[in-house]
């Protein structure tokens, strides 16, 4: 984590337009930096002084700095495939300056020693890391890990991501405590009884390659009865993670609708691409959950746009080339995100959908923390922000100087061979896209200029 | 990188003019009457799941073209200590191989080969995907009978969906404007396999398929693929086991087919297997003529 507290500098961010969506902000405005915290807010040319530092954004977007709550950083224990140091590089790159990472590595983050080591500097972290503990031990989705610690010792949220939690019992308990800590449960929807030895999603597709297919109704019956709990659960807070299908979704409109704290993300690649875009068992579009169909991709694509879609996640998971070049059906789950997670969204939902950029960067900051509170450890008591605890996800005076600047209008070209991540597992390799990060900054500090 | 010329993965993306040159020169292929057409050439049989059919006659048809074959199974092989499918691939163009014969249960395995590798690439079955050339035998098979496609109705019986077969011979006899009826419960005939290729429907009553029918094609419920599905045997057998009785209910000059192993009592009994209807021995037989040209085909041989 990087602390604000040894941060003694100032950055004038000049004539940029600021969107701001917590604050209701999408107009012309100065930025001032000081210290790691946002010190002013004016009108251009209005903040009186100077700063040691000036940044010209003419002709940008400065927006809070984004959120990813959704991502695989693989340590401990997976090294191999990505590291914090590379992992937040590529975050950076791609306007990140925060991101919560999950805790299914090699061992699995269920105890406070794991999430303390997340946390040292010696991680070498470039943006905030906020870890997600499991839910269960080893996530093995049979007996509590120790919410309370965890929660103490940093942890923002619990699952046992990559796995569901299908035991009703344990499922209502994780609700339950959760509940009375306020703390978000995380669930990887998915009745693993039902999407043995799958590897895309059920349709003609699937049938047509000769591979078994998950279908939707596979993520929506656990979406269903996590709802159904979390209805009945006082204070409980469900979000579900990645999801992807019409029928989930419409669970969570009735839970919406119904008051219910659920919450839910929405990938990039779900909302660009569908099960029909995979050619020749290119395992680079294989991931869980699974590209799903036209229909599927609609009914997020009008989540995203109406406001129901709470956050934009990238479910960045990084593998090595060894894991993915082999058989479509043995090959790893996943694809990396981070750094074309922005450009898909303004080239697919704002160019292509006329979705607004306010709503767009509210998905990247708003959004995201509507779903978790992105509390500094030590600094906040449970539930609520108090003195000394910093403000993410929006750019008012007093909280964290957290700030992402991009040009929304900017066409490039992403190269997967350019990662800043370890992995190359993208399907998105030489896709020509509009919008890229200028800036990614950090506790007042710029840590990715592009 | 582009699979190399020659290279046989499935039915799907073959020109039908391409299939009937192959099928012609099938007629010519005779292993009584040994061509030296790939004199030596090495052919590589690489066999990661059980077969009998398919290998013996790839590897007759290869000799016949005076090719060496060298036979290699997942046990016995480094495949059983872990090497990886491209691994093995990369191994066997070291020591020689022309062409790669290749049987896996992964569906697209022989793509992935093909993408790494400069030789042909052969699929001899891959998961539930195509059996490429099971699917040109039997169109072989069906042309010997029926001279020719047009207006030809053809009813496949049993496990669809787990069927390689039923993909490729879906694909190949749709190119040739049949009509193809689908026959099966819900679990193992799905409606989404309509979408296969054009000409597709899918029925649940064994006399709907039969109904003015020229080849009926049986298929075997593949009781190792079923992975938690639950098919009531006796109610299989009630339903859809061909019976010299409803074997009545297709045209008088009805073929009966089957790409083997065939389970007596189960989707068909004997009295319709070894009946006068049935080719089911003659598919056999055609395999190797139709493998010689698929192996003529991968050297740029079949003129």
């Amino acid at each position: 984590m990087i602390n604000p507290a040894k941060i003694r500098s100032s950055l004038l961010i000049k004539r940029g337009h600021l969107i701001d969506p917590a604050a209701r902000i999408d107009a012309p405005m100065d930025v001032l930096l000081k210290d790691g915290r946002i010190a002013e807010v004016a009108a251009p040319g209005k903040i009186k002084g100077s700063a040691d530092e000036n940044f010209d954004a003419r002709g940008l977007i400065v927006a809070p700095g984004f959120i990813d709550l959704h991502v695989h950083l693989r340590e401990p224990g997976q090294s191999y495939k990505e590291t914090l140091a590379t992992g937040t590089a590529a975050a950076a790159a791609g306007g990140f300056t925060s991101i919560c990472t999950m805790p299914n590595t090699a061992p699995v983050v269920d105890s406070v020693e794991w999430i303390e080591w997340l946390r040292q500097p010696e991680r070498g972290a470039l943006v905030n890391v906020f870890p997600i503990a499991a839910a269960t031990r080893a996530s093995k989705g049979v007996a509590l890990t120790d919410f309370r610690t965890l929660q103490t010792a940093g942890a923002i949220a619990v699952t046992d991501d990559g796995k569901p939690i299908l035991d009703d019992n344990v499922m209502r308990e994780v609700l339950i405590l959760g509940g009375e800590l306020n703390f978000p449960v995380v669930q990887h929807a998915e009745d693993t009884r039902l999407t043995e030895n799958c590897s895309m999603h059920a349709g003609a597709r699937s049938f047509r390659l000769g591979l078994r297919g998950m279908t939707a109704a596979a993520e929506a019956s656990i979406v269903e009865r996590d709802v159904q709990l979390a209805m009945h659960i006082p204070n409980a807070r469900l979000h579900v993670a990645h999801l992807s299908t019409a029928d989930a979704l419409k669970c969570v409109r009735r839970a919406k609708r119904a008051k219910a704290r659920v919450t839910f993300e929405v990938t990039p690649h779900h909302f660009t691409l569908t099960d029909e875009d995979m050619r020749d068992y290119d395992s680079n579009y294989k991931m869980n959950p699974p590209l799903r169909s036209a229909s599927d991709r609609e009914a997020i694509l009008v989540a995203l746009a109406d406001g129901t879609a709470d956050a934009i996640a990238t479910d960045h998971a990084p593998h090595a080339a060894h894991e993915k070049e082999m058989e479509f059906e043995r090959a790893a789950f996943g694809i990396i995100g981070l750094e074309t997670a922005l450009a898909l969204a303004i080239t697919k939902l704002h160019r292509e959908r006329r979705i607004p950029l306010f709503r767009i960067v509210e998905l990247f900051t708003a959004g995201p923390v509507r779903c978790f509170d992105l509390r500094d450890p030590g600094s906040s008591v449970r539930g609520s922000l108090v003195h000394g605890s910093l403000l993410r996800g929006t750019l008012v005076r007093s909280s964290a100087a957290d700030v992402t600047i991009f040009d929304p209008k900017k066409k490039w070209t992403f190269e997967a061979s350019k990662s800043r991540s370890k992995s190359r597992n993208t399907p998105f390799d030489g896709w020509q896209l509009t919008g890229k990060v200028v800036a990614t900054i950090v506790a007042g500090k710029i840590v990715h200029s592009g | 990188m582009n699979p190399a010329r020659g290279s046989l993965l499935g039915i799907e993306h073959l020109e039908a003019a391409e299939i009937l040159r192959l099928l012609k020169f099938a007629r010519r292929m005779n292993p009584a009457k040994p061509r030296p057409l790939l004199k030596g050439s090495r052919v590589f049989l690489l066999f990661y799941e059980a077969s009998t059919r398919t290998r013996c006659s790839f590897e007759v048809a290869a000799k016949s073209l005076g090719a060496y074959t060298v036979l290699v199974q997942s046990s016995g092989s480094s495949i059983e200590k872990g090497e990886s499918l491209l691994d093995t691939g990369h191994t066997l163009r070291a020591a020689g191989a022309d062409i790669i014969v290749i049987r896996h249960p992964n569906a697209g395995a022989p793509w992935l080969m093909a993408q790494h590798l400069d030789i042909p690439v052969i699929n001899a079955g891959d998961g539930m995907h195509e059996h490429p050339s099971q699917a040109l035998l039997d169109a072989y098979t069906i042309l010997r009978h029926k001279k020719t496609f047009k207006g030809l109705q053809v009813a496949i019986i049993g496990d669809i969906f787990h069927s390689r077969v039923a993909r490729s011979s879906c694909h190949l006899l749709s190119k040739f404007g049949v009509k193809i009826i689908l026959c099966g419960p819900p679990e193992l005939a799905p409606e989404i396999a309509t979408t296969l290729a054009p000409g597709v429907r899918v029925t649940r009553h064994i006399e709907d398929a039969l109904r003015s029918t020229d080849v009926i094609m049986l298929l075997r419920v593949q009781s190792e693929r079923l992975a938690g599905m639950k098919i009531d045997l006796a109610d299989y057998i009630a339903r859809y086991q061909m019976t010299a009785a409803r074997l009545k209910l297709a045209k008088k000059d009805a073929i009966v087919m089957h790409p083997g192993p065939i389970i007596r009592g189960l989707e068909l009994t004997s009295e319709v297997a070894d009946g006068a209807q049935s080719l089911i021995v003659e598919e056999v037989r055609h395999g190797v003529p139709v493998r010689m040209a698929i192996l003529a085909r991968a050297i740029g041989k079949m003129r």
